[in-house]
């Protein structure tokens, strides 16, 4: 029998502290993550043309960005179709998270719980070439030409990433406090509206964000389902790399890096912020 | 046909949980009747139905069978929210996103009552759970203590025609527990309102209550006064659950409606207090209660040999074997100056009080 090797106190098995390559690992895996979109940064700040040589700093690139009419269409149609399919999706995926956390158990709960999560799984070219083809015969049969359709593609996928962070703020919430209230007198409507609601409002602001982000940044879905003239951000952004790379494009990723740090930052307060 | 006298009563009440081969009979035909403005408790071990059938009361579960009545009128149907009966529950749960005052005024302002008269209604809760001052504060900001007398003025603010209390005191530390248990007899006493009070703790049952039920798997034992419940136990598992106690088998040898006398294995025959039961003579169980026998140098009507002696300030327990093997407690007051009159190994007798032999109905 081999002998028990001393463990440090309080050390947990798997402690990864005590594994060798841990913080050459974790280097590694860091800089990997983060080199890529510090170069970018950086090189966006550049006085020339060139994306691999440095030679002054300024805001150049950023200026002639905002002063691009191309930019700013695609900007405010990125912007209205972030905002729009985040209003849906956070609704849909609050009323999601109220069936299955505050309801009995029921039969198939676990096939809803994979229903609403899909979209998270299904390769997403997959689901756009599938969303081209559904609405195109919808387009044909109606002859309805619409941003709603864009809106509609982007609400979808919007709601399992909304749904996740609500689902889990309703989850970390006693019942009791839904029982206290109707024994006081609160009929169903009026103790959600001012308990359940308010309590889980921080969840419900997590998750909008989190599905803005999303809409903001998906390139496939509206590559394909777009119509005519509908040119989001990220869309515009890839025709302008197919001419070559430019430090215009370098700047508008530099804020969008920005605008989806701010989100996500905003996302981890809301959500693991200590509570009571 | 309802009688006035009644805030709850329960008709045969059933409460299964689940189906099929998991299904649990949390509440097997239970009827019991809860006089107003008494404090009631229901007194049992966890998972005994006592939780059950307060939650029966206040509406969150339905009984599977049977009737649940408020001031005579049948409530089975009705939704908590529309059940003039408060809870305090277990965790006090109150509102973390509003304030004391919010907390407190929440049942009111549901009701649709006018705004300054919530606050009026406030101010009177504050003061009546002495913690004016503290309405503006946030309920993360108060102690175990506050919060609940927070959670208990909360529940009474809407003046319910019962109040629920769910092992209210249960989260508290002791000496904020005693405060407590004095606390809620003064609010009933000035409310007037009839508490249900559910708890496992006998001492906060017979402290507090009027009248105390004692519940086991699903059945009300026996329901009296807490020194009925202490004194004179009709079952087996009532003298054993509430305080401790002596078990000695005995023979019946005669019934005089409640009085009786029974005959003690050492021969003695003794006078003993019969349960509420017809009973017929023959081998029956008496319970005897530590505290109140004593020890002798002769014979007494027990005799048993001394094992162990544990002091224990204001009194001494002697842990004795009796002459059939049966183990025995005598808990002696201890007297100024007087040195223990019995070591271990000793014989002595035991004397029993008058009206300390109580049979059981098992």
């Amino acid at each position: 029998m081999p002998d028990t090797v001393a463990l440090p106190p309080r050390s947990r098995p798997f402690d990864v502290r005590y594994m060798p390559g841990f913080t050459s690992m974790a280097w590694l895996c860091l800089i990997g993550l983060y080199a890529p979109l510090l170069i970018m940064a950086f090189f966006s700040f550049n006085e020339s043309r060139s994306v691999t040589t440095f030679t002054d700093f300024s805001f150049r690139w950023y200026q002639i960005a905002a002063d691009n009419a191309g930019v700013k269409d695609a900007t405010i149609l990125s912007l209205k179709l972030a905002a729009l399919s985040t209003v849906f999706a956070t609704i849909a995926a609050t009323m999601a998270g109220l069936a299955t956390t505050r309801t009995r158990s029921f039969k198939g709960q676990a096939f809803v719980f994979a229903v609403i999560n899909q979209p998270l799984m299904i390769p997403e070219i997959v689901t756009a070439v599938g969303t081209l083809t559904f609405f195109g015969i919808i387009k044909q049969v109606t002859g309805i030409q619409s941003f709603g359709f864009l809106v509609l593609a982007h609400t979808v996928f919007c709601i399992p990433f909304a749904y996740m962070p609500i689902r889990a703020r309703l989850e970390d919430m006693d019942l009791t406090f839904e029982h206290v209230a109707a024994d006081l007198y609160a009929s169903p409507w009026k103790a959600f509206r001012y308990v359940t609601f308010p309590m889980m409002l921080p969840g419900i602001i997590a998750g909008a964000m989190l599905a803005f982000v999303i809409s903001l940044d998906d390139v496939i879905i509206s590559l394909l389902v777009a119509g005519a003239g509908e040119t989001t951000l990220p869309v515009w952004m890839i025709g302008q790399l197919r001419r070559g790379l430019t430090p215009e494009v370098n700047a508008i990723s530099t804020v969008l890096l920005g605008v989806t740090i701010i989100f996500v930052s905003f996302f981890f307060f809301l959500t693991f912020r200590k509570r009571k | 046909m309802s009688n006035p006298a009644v805030a709850v009563e329960a008709q045969g009440v059933t409460k299964i949980f689940g189906s099929g081969e998991e299904q649990v009979r949390a509440l097997d035909n239970v009827s019991v009747t809860i006089r107003e403005n008494e404090f009631f408790t229901l007194l049992g071990p966890s998972g005994c139905g006592k939780t059950t059938l307060l939650r029966l009361i206040a509406g969150f579960e339905h009984p599977t069978d049977g009737h649940i009545l408020l001031h005579g009128e049948h409530i089975a149907h009705l939704p908590p929210f529309q059940r003039p009966v408060n809870t305090v529950f277990q965790n006090y749960a109150l509102f973390p996103h509003m304030t004391v005052a919010d907390n407190i005024g929440f049942g009111l302002e549901m009701q649709g009552m006018p705004k300054q008269d919530v606050a009026r209604v406030v101010d009177e809760m504050l003061t009546l759970v002495r913690m004016e001052n503290l309405g503006r504060r946030r309920t993360s900001q108060l102690s175990g203590g506050q919060q609940q007398r927070v959670a208990l003025a909360r529940a009474l603010a809407p003046k319910p025609k019962v109040l629920l209390l769910d092992e209210p005191l249960s989260a508290l530390d002791l000496k904020l527990r005693k405060e407590m248990q004095i606390e809620l007899k003064r609010l009933q006493n000035e409310t007037g309102i009839t508490f249900v009070f559910v708890t496992h703790d006998q001492e906060e049952a017979l402290t507090m209550s009027d009248r105390v039920a004692v519940m086991n798997a699903g059945n009300i034992l026996q329901i009296g006064a807490p020194r009925t419940i202490y004194d004179h136990p009709s079952e087996r598992f009532v003298a054993h659950f509430i305080g401790e106690t002596n078990f000695v088998e005995a023979e019946l040898i005669e019934i005089d409606g409640r009085n009786g006398r029974v005959q003690l294995p050492s021969g003695a025959e003794v006078p003993a207090s019969l349960p509420d039961v017809d009973l017929s003579p023959g081998k029956v169980t008496v319970v005897i209660r530590p505290e109140h026998v004593d020890l002798v140098p002769d014979a007494g009507v027990l005799q048993g040999t001394i094992d162990n002696v544990v002091y224990f300030g204001t009194d001494t327990h002697y842990h004795l074997h009796l002459d059939d093997g049966t183990p025995f407690v005598a808990r002696l007051q201890n007297q100024r100056d007087s040195a223990a009159a019995f070591t271990e190994g000793d014989k002595a007798g035991i004397t029993v009080k008058d009206n300390a032999i109580q049979v059981l109905v098992d």
